[in-house]
């Protein structure tokens, strides 16, 4: 029913309007980060940091790049791990 | 000391160069000294867009390569009591300026003037960079096409990398009729997609054509709803708080939605 009166009322989801908006949106997520490859460089830094308190990790093998499929980019992080930690080391640690 | 204010937009076509013709008047005849600079070489339209492509003796080439002063070869719009433009070179390619030469220029003439605005090429080669030099703020022209706000958001990015933080944005050729049918992206919609401050925004209109076809400038036509707009741009840019105008006409299903709280 919503779906009618948006519809008469040319709100309709499918109106070119949000097309555009959305086509745009996902293709500003990859121009921004391809403006910015120091982006992707410094999420990893922070990546490595937050992971490294759980597991040792192959810091050289390590790939994260945004993918985009038809209609959602991810952040695909490919991160080969050395070793499990056999304790959880807390901040005290 | 005059501000340096960078007319831009990544892709061509979107109205800068009407843009910059419009403002500069504008301000012109609110009373302020205005100098424009077309910085398109190659390519130069501001001196016939403004109706003073006859008058042309010297241009920027001319004063960035030391053949003449900045202020031999500026041209007096005599319709206002301050409005000057520098035109562009014609013959010569962007190459012929670099972004030093522009940034001196700059410094030289904003000592003269309130405004001094810069028409920039489509593009974010030499031309655009030779253009944002030596400015001190940025304003970025879009249309609500994807092609053009994904430009402009390129060019944002570009700027905020040269220390041209917080460039504001002006929305042309708005099409309201469309945006309320569904097919026109609205000025909410550009402006979450941007994160930029508003400028203002200017509906298309006939006038425009009209007017430049004259060699005219639509800001000074009382009876348009761009020339409207550019003014209401205008005093933004002196600092005066001007509400947004609006573009819509209350028709019954305007107000019908409005009730129903679809608006």
């Amino acid at each position: 029913m919503l779906d009618f009166i948006n519809r008469i009322f040319g709100r309709e989801s499918s109106s070119s309007r949000n097309v555009a908006k959305e086509r745009l949106r996902l293709v500003l997520v990859h121009d921004r980060a391809g403006v910015s490859p120091e982006l992707l460089e410094s999420l990893k830094a922070d990546l490595i940091n937050v992971i490294s308190n759980y597991m040792e990790i192959d810091e050289d093998g390590l790939d994260v790049s945004l993918d985009s499929s038809e209609n959602q980019v991810a952040l695909v992080a490919n991160i080969p791990v050395k070793k499990m930690k056999r304790k959880f080391e807390t901040e005290s640690a | 000391m005059g501000e340096v204010i960078v007319i831009t937009s990544g892709k061509g076509g979107v109205g800068k160069t009407t843009t910059s013709a419009n403002l500069g008047a504008g301000l012109a005849s609110a009373g302020s000294r205005v100098c424009l600079i077309d910085a398109d070489i190659g390519l130069r339209n501001l001196d016939v867009v403004m109706g003073l492509e006859n008058r042309i003796v010297y241009d920027l080439v001319d004063v960035t390569s030391g053949n003449c002063s900045f202020r031999k070869a500026l041209i007096k719009d005599k319709r206002f009591d301050k409005l000057f433009l520098m035109p562009a070179a014609q013959t010569k390619d962007k190459t012929a300026v670099n972004p030093a030469q522009m940034e001196v220029l700059c410094n030289e003439i904003k000592d003269d003037f309130d405004y001094v605005l810069i028409d920039c090429p489509a593009g974010i080669e030499q031309g655009f960079r030779n253009a944002i030099a030596g400015a001190d703020q940025a304003i970025v022209v879009t249309t609500p096409e994807v092609s053009a706000v994904r430009d402009a958001d390129r060019i944002i990015g570009l700027l905020e990398k040269e220390d041209l933080r917080e460039p504001k944005l002006i929305v042309n050729r708005m099409r309201h009729q469309m945006v309320k049918h569904g097919d026109m992206m609205s000025i909410d919609d550009i402006i979450e997609i941007l994160a930029i401050d508003l400028l203002g925004v200017v509906p298309e209109d006939e006038l425009v054509v009209v007017s430049t076809n004259r060699g005219e400038m639509v800001v000074l036509n009382n009876n348009s709803k761009s020339g409207q707009a550019y003014r209401n741009i205008v005093r933004r840019i002196r600092g005066e708080d001007v509400p947004m105008m609006s573009l819509e006409d209350s028709g019954l299903f305007g107000k019908l939605r409005r009730i129903i709280g679809l608006k």
